[in-house]
């Protein structure tokens, strides 16, 4: 077994291109990841981008101020489409974390290397989209200051919450996410946050940075207990990829809405998922390597490995749709198959034929090495995912109700400038939590990077 | 290269990451115990009025039946607050010229209303029917309490919604017999729960604890 993994080491080695790029020693790697944080100029690019991320969370401020002061109504929601931009949202950000946690998880339990470059920006972007995810049902909720009252606690009503609805799964399953992905996060990072201590010159980093990195002092003892808990959160937080969209699949599949009530919601929500988060990973680490000048961390074999993951997710997810294009048909229900018409042909067409470009048709571009060797292509074609990833949700939210069993009651639904608003508003969110952490926190993991330096000297050995 | 942190620092930190645990479960068992408390709820907290009504007397010592005062409990949701005139049916002749009576004559003359401070206000989102709930043998004193011997009126309860339904989901541990609806003082002389269940049955008493039929 062992042999079998070192053999395929060697052999990832000898063919395909490196993860980090020779010549590198331990202290060029902690040098240059630290740098980042430390010492270089903070570049140009980092206040540009910074200054628009910023000013789209000042439009997420003055949407949510407008929206506590009108309550709900300043969106598109009515009857009969009761979802909209609200639960659209949320699914699309919970969507895109979720290539953190199978980055960081997933991919250490099955011993894949590649994982090391990209998997703490990647846990990073999960904590943040799913921050950002968890903004649309608080505020959707009218009075959000009274989110407590769906966590089950000794009230003054004497109530529990309706156990039996999906929704309060959706609040399990993803406060418990958010809390394993923090915790993971959180505990990689203690060993750089002591790199970090020890390395700054400045009094205040070394004493945020001390209490950031809990007395770490890198002795044996240190370093067993840290593998034992990282394994252990690990296997805490492999489940969770599956289970925290399957739950959200749930808020769709329980209800017996035609074009929701179907089997193969959960899995293909969970590839939905991971998708859209490899899209997002690239569409993040694409410009980070090429700014910060990263390219010998973040090697083409990366951005390689991460597209052909997003091509086979994509591929699901692309099964996906002709299942419930199948299942309609075969089902002989006529609502069922009134629906699937309606959104191959009805008033929102064009959407679900955008969705079928960006989720199935480009992405097959993966297929060709020029595309797949190209960095700019590789941007481009996430960029086609994110897009098509937030229309999948809109088809399958929008198209199910707006023309529901009672045609007397059907009718148009689409957002208001309130609806956008609070939604680039989250991009804002997400962009702004995102630059402050590559400013104040190694967004490569440094000891991690070492180890590969190791294993690279080591094959050159034998 | 130098400490950074005092050697200090390490208890200060061991005890605050353990001790953090019970400082959550502390802080909560303290809101819960807030929110639940008459700071918060006004029961048995008392009322100013206008003129300082003793129940105690009106009731224990002179012995009038709540109905004399409030007049439409057993037909209306609302159980009535007396007019001037209820008071004056007495108190033109006794006490006619008491200083604490000011008010009422005044009202008497002017035509206008006392404005006596409400003490058990449901919030709007709440209905209340009393008729039904003393056809069906909740007496008086089982929510407002011993009113009897109230010098100064309070709110027994604190009319959360708990303790709305300890009474709906277990109405057989509150329910007398309706002869006794109205009397103070009442204790059921044997078992409670096996008298409560005979009751029950026999008004066929269901209380709902669906949430419309308050919440409306």
């Amino acid at each position: 077994m062992a042999d079998q993994v070192l053999d395929k080491k060697e052999h990832s080695h000898h063919t395909g291109a490196p993860l980090i790029e020779p010549g590198h020693s331990y202290g060029s790697v902690t040098d240059k990841i630290s740098s980042i944080v430390l010492t270089r100029k903070t570049p140009v690019a980092w206040f540009l981008g910074f200054s628009v991320a910023f000013l789209l969370l000042m439009v997420f401020l003055g949407s949510t101020a407008y929206l506590l002061m009108k309550g709900t109504g300043i969106w598109g929601l009515n009857v009969p489409v009761g979802w909209g931009f609200a639960i659209i949202n949320f699914v699309w950000w919970i969507g895109i974390g979720h290539a953190g946690t199978l980055i960081s998880a997933i991919l250490l339990l099955l011993r894949q290397e590649w994982r090391t470059s990209i998997n703490r920006f990647a846990e990073a972007m999960t904590l943040f989209a799913v921050a950002a995810a968890g903004m649309f049902p608080l505020l959707h909720m009218g009075r959000p200051w009274l989110f407590y009252w769906l966590m089950p606690y000794p009230n003054t009503m004497a109530l529990w919450p309706q156990f039996r609805s999906p929704l309060v799964w959706d609040v399990f399953a993803v406060s418990t996410y958010a809390t394993v992905s923090l915790l993971f996060w959180y505990v990689g990072l203690v060993p750089d946050f002591a790199t970090l201590r020890d390395r700054t010159k400045n009094r205040w980093a070394q004493i945020s940075y001390g209490i950031l990195s809990m007395g770490w002092r890198g002795s044996a003892i240190h370093w067993h207990r840290y593998e034992t808990a990282y394994l252990l959160l690990a296997g805490l937080a492999t489940p969770l990829v599956i289970s925290v969209h399957t739950v959200v699949s749930f808020d769709f599949a329980m209800g017996i809405i035609p074009g929701w009530h179907a089997t193969i919601f959960p899995p293909y929500f969970v590839a939905g998922a991971i998708y859209a988060g490899f899209a997002m990973v690239l569409t993040l680490s694409i410009p980070l390597r090429k700014i910060y000048g990263l390219e010998d961390f973040i090697t083409m074999r990366h951005l390689k490995n991460m597209a052909k993951v997003m091509l086979a997710t994509g591929l699901i997810v692309a099964y996906g749709y002709m299942i419930e294009g199948f299942t309609a048909w075969y089902s002989g229900a006529e609502y069922e198959e009134f629906m699937i018409l309606n959104r191959l042909t009805g008033p929102y067409k064009y959407v679900f034929w955008s969705l079928i470009l960006c989720n199935v048709a480009v992405p097959q571009l993966i297929w060709f090495s020029k595309i797949q060797n190209s960095v700019v292509a590789l941007f481009v074609v996430a960029m086609f995912v994110n897009v098509g990833m937030w229309l999948e949700r809109f088809v399958i939210v929008v198209t199910s109700l707006h023309r529901d069993f009672l045609p007397s009651s059907w009718d148009m639904y689409s957002g208001t400038i309130w609806d956008w608003a609070t939604y680039i508003g989250t991009i804002g969110l997400f962009l702004t939590l995102m630059f402050l952490f590559l400013r104040i926190m190694p967004a490569i993991s440094i000891f991690e990077m070492r180890t590969l330096v190791t294993d690279d000297k080591k094959s050159k050995a034998e | 290269m130098p400490q950074i942190f005092h050697p200090s620092t390490n208890t200060f930190s061991k005890v605050t990451i353990f001790g953090g645990v019970f400082m959550v479960a502390a802080t909560l068992w303290v809101l819960l115990s807030v929110e639940r408390s008459s700071y918060v709820t006004q029961a048995q907290v008392v009322r100013e009025q206008p003129v300082p009504f003793s129940h105690r007397h009106h009731v224990s010592q002179l012995g009038i039946d709540c109905r004399y005062c409030h007049t439409s409990v057993e037909e209306s949701s609302f159980a009535g607050i007396p007019p001037t005139k209820t008071c004056m049916t007495c108190h033109s002749q006794i006490h006619s010229t008491a200083e604490m009576l000011e008010p009422v004559r005044e009202s008497w003359r002017t035509g206008k209303s006392l404005e006596w401070i409400r003490v058990h206000d449901l919030p709007d989102f709440a209905y209340f029917n009393h008729s039904i709930h003393v056809k069906k043998g909740v007496g008086c004193e089982t929510c407002h309490g011993p009113v009897g011997e109230m010098a100064l009126t309070w709110r027994e309860h604190s009319l959360n919604m708990e303790w709305c339904l300890e009474c709906h989901r277990a109405p057989e541990k509150f329910v007398r017999p309706p002869e006794f609806v109205f009397t103070p003082n009442w204790k059921s002389e044997g078992d409670q729960e096996m008298m409560g269940k005979e009751l029950l049955q026999k008004y066929d008493i269901k209380p709902s604890t669906n949430c419309s039929i308050c919440h409306r």
